[in-house]
């Protein structure tokens, strides 16, 4: 499998990463080389294998419904990009 | 003095052989006059004097822990409070971290003193370093070649002394195969031994910090240290923690080590796997006995993880916005711009291929053919990890194919360059925990023996390896240059 420059653009949508036109060649040929290297998978019979998402098995542990961080508002916009009255800005987004 | 140990430092602190003071100016003028490696990127020298002066005071009124007054650096994946925290990307190039790291809160308490930042790939997603906004670090055994990756600027201040201890990182091998590189010593803990809080993530599954030392003994105070329960992670492991130390000189008699044919075969470069057969001997010699094993899903490890890790790293830096922190792109014209050339212009080239790689693996329609068969895959690799280790008592093989390559040598060819962590990944899949140990030389570059343990078995793990750092000296070596 492999893909096109066209499947790249559209994958750089879903990701909203902006990838330059001169770059667009080269990461179809290395996303296709990386989907070369995953056909060795297709030919693993899995049928019946529990798909294991963390390496012991355990469940995300749960924790009481409590509060427990202090409120770091502006700690935390003191290093924002642009923040106004607490709050952070971006480029208007309803006309 | 750089060439001492944790334990060896300690005593000369408390003897009043050197102050604190003294002994972090020393690694302070050293860093000066490396620059050319560019290991750090960020050097904390007015904190470090600081924290210096509060260890001496501590030492003086007796209150002291080992790493009291030991002069260290951290990986710049850890958030450290008021200091800048890069993750090697542009993205975060202005990124002051308004909090620390549970690890480097640790090492606060403990009295360790932070000498700077160190250098890796971006957002630990490399094995030479070179992906890195700052630059590649140099390899101090040879500073034409990589010195590996993704903790490269921890693993080559270690080996040229310009810190006693660092931490690092390890997703595929971005402990093991730099240490391996530089001639160093490196412990992967199992998945959940050490805090993953505060540590910017790539792959959350994959995830795990630890120590980069000179020797075993050393790794096992850092580890110490470092090992422990967090609530703030909800991936952390709520076992205790065993004193690291005081197995380390158990004998090793009869212990059962297994040599999986696959991590001997094609693919290996001869002269590695010469020095690598030296060592094991040396096992043999301290009564160890060899099994020969069979692991037929390793295979498979390199496909599953370039799943596994991209889709996961695709989530994780969905967070890098341009909204609350990093970078931000110039004159935005609307919301989808402000995303769009953010991302685009803050990250480098190999963290936008994964991105792009996870986003494709986890779209409508891949989803089921690529990210959950990668993970039945990883399932199978981990039951064949646990088949061996009912079998044996520590799995040893190769951390890497070849010594340390060129710098520009693969950079240009992804695949070529994923192949190098060839021998670390599976273990990461599996979540087991692995050292890498300094085994000797091949053509002057330093060769790294793997010793792969069941979970939690660290303890165990480094007392394999201070045994072997008995009776051998390849850990005490310095590069030409910086002894």
């Amino acid at each position: 499998m492999s893909l096109t420059a066209d499947n790249v653009k559209k994958i750089a949508h879903l990701a909203r990463l902006g990838i330059e036109q001169q770059d667009v060649a080269s990461y179809a040929k290395d996303l296709s080389g990386m989907l070369a290297l995953m056909t060795q998978m297709g030919d693993v019979v899995t049928d019946g294998v529990e798909p294991m998402a963390h390496p012991m098995d355990q469940a995300q542990r749960l924790r009481a419904d409590q509060v427990t961080e202090q409120d770091n508002r502006e700690k935390f916009q003191s290093i924002a990009p642009q923040v106004e009255a607490g709050l952070y800005l971006v480029p208007k987004v309803i006309e | 003095m750089y060439n001492k140990s944790i334990a060896e430092l300690a005593k000369g602190l408390r003897s009043g052989q050197f102050s604190s003071v003294e002994l972090t100016t020393a690694f302070l003028d050293r860093i000066k006059q490396h620059t050319a490696l560019n290991a750090y990127i960020t050097v904390t020298e007015d904190l470090a004097l600081q924290a210096a002066k509060a260890a001496d005071i501590r030492l003086t009124k007796g209150d002291a822990e080992l790493l009291t007054g030991i002069p260290m650096a951290q990986k710049d994946i850890f958030c450290t409070e008021g200091v800048k925290t890069s993750c090697g990307s542009k993205m975060l190039d202005n990124f002051i971290a308004p909090y620390n790291a549970t690890v480097v809160d640790k090492f606060n308490s403990a009295g360790a003193v932070m000498l700077g930042k160190l250098n890796m790939d971006e957002f630990a997603m490399g094995s030479s370093n070179e992906t890195s906004y700052y630059g590649p670090v140099k390899n101090p055994w040879a500073i034409n070649n990589v010195p590996g990756g993704s903790s490269g600027g921890s693993a080559a201040a270690i080996a040229a002394r310009l810190a006693v201890c660092a931490t690092g990182t390890d997703t595929g091998g971005s402990i093991r195969q730099p240490a391996a590189l530089c001639g160093i010593t490196g412990l992967k803990p199992t998945y959940g031994r050490v805090s993953r809080y505060g540590m910017i993530a790539y792959a959350s599954s994959l995830d795990q910090g630890g120590p980069m030392t000179r020797s075993a003994e050393d790794a096992a105070i850092m580890l110490q240290t470092m090992a422990g329960f967090d609530p703030k992670d909800s991936t952390s492991v709520d076992l205790p923690i065993p004193d690291y130390s005081a197995g380390l000189n158990n004998s090793l008699e009869g212990l059962k080590i297994g040599l999986p044919k696959e991590f001997f075969g094609e693919g290996l470069n001869a002269d590695v796997a010469a020095t690598l057969e030296a060592a094991i001997n040396e096992y043999l010699k301290l009564g160890a006995k060899i099994t020969e094993i069979s692991m037929p899903s390793l295979k498979l490890a390199i496909p599953a993880y370039y799943v596994i890790a991209p889709a996961e790293c695709s989530a994780n830096l969905s967070r890098f916005d341009g909204v609350r922190f990093g970078y931000r792109c110039e004159n935005p014209v609307d919301l989808a711009d402000l995303y769009t050339r953010s991302r685009g212009e803050g990250f480098g080239k190999e963290v936008k291929r994964r991105i792009l790689m996870g986003t494709y693996a986890l779209s409508a329609g891949y989803y089921d053919a690529y990210y959950i068969k990668a993970q039945k895959i990883r399932r199978l690799i981990s039951d064949d990890f646990n088949n061996a280790l009912a079998e044996v008592d520590v799995i040893m093989g190769p951390v890497t194919p070849s010594t340390a390559f060129g710098i520009g040598e693969k950079i240009g060819n992804p695949i070529e360059m994923y192949l190098s962590d060839i021998y670390t990944i599976a273990i990461n899949l599996a979540g087991l925990p692995a050292m890498s140990v300094p085994a000797g030389f091949a053509k002057a570059l330093p060769v790294g023996l793997q010793i792969i343990g069941n979970y939690f078995s660290e303890d165990k793990l480094l007392n394999i390896a201070h045994q072997y750092q008995q009776v051998t000296d390849w850990h005490t070596q310095t590069p030409k240059g910086f002894e």
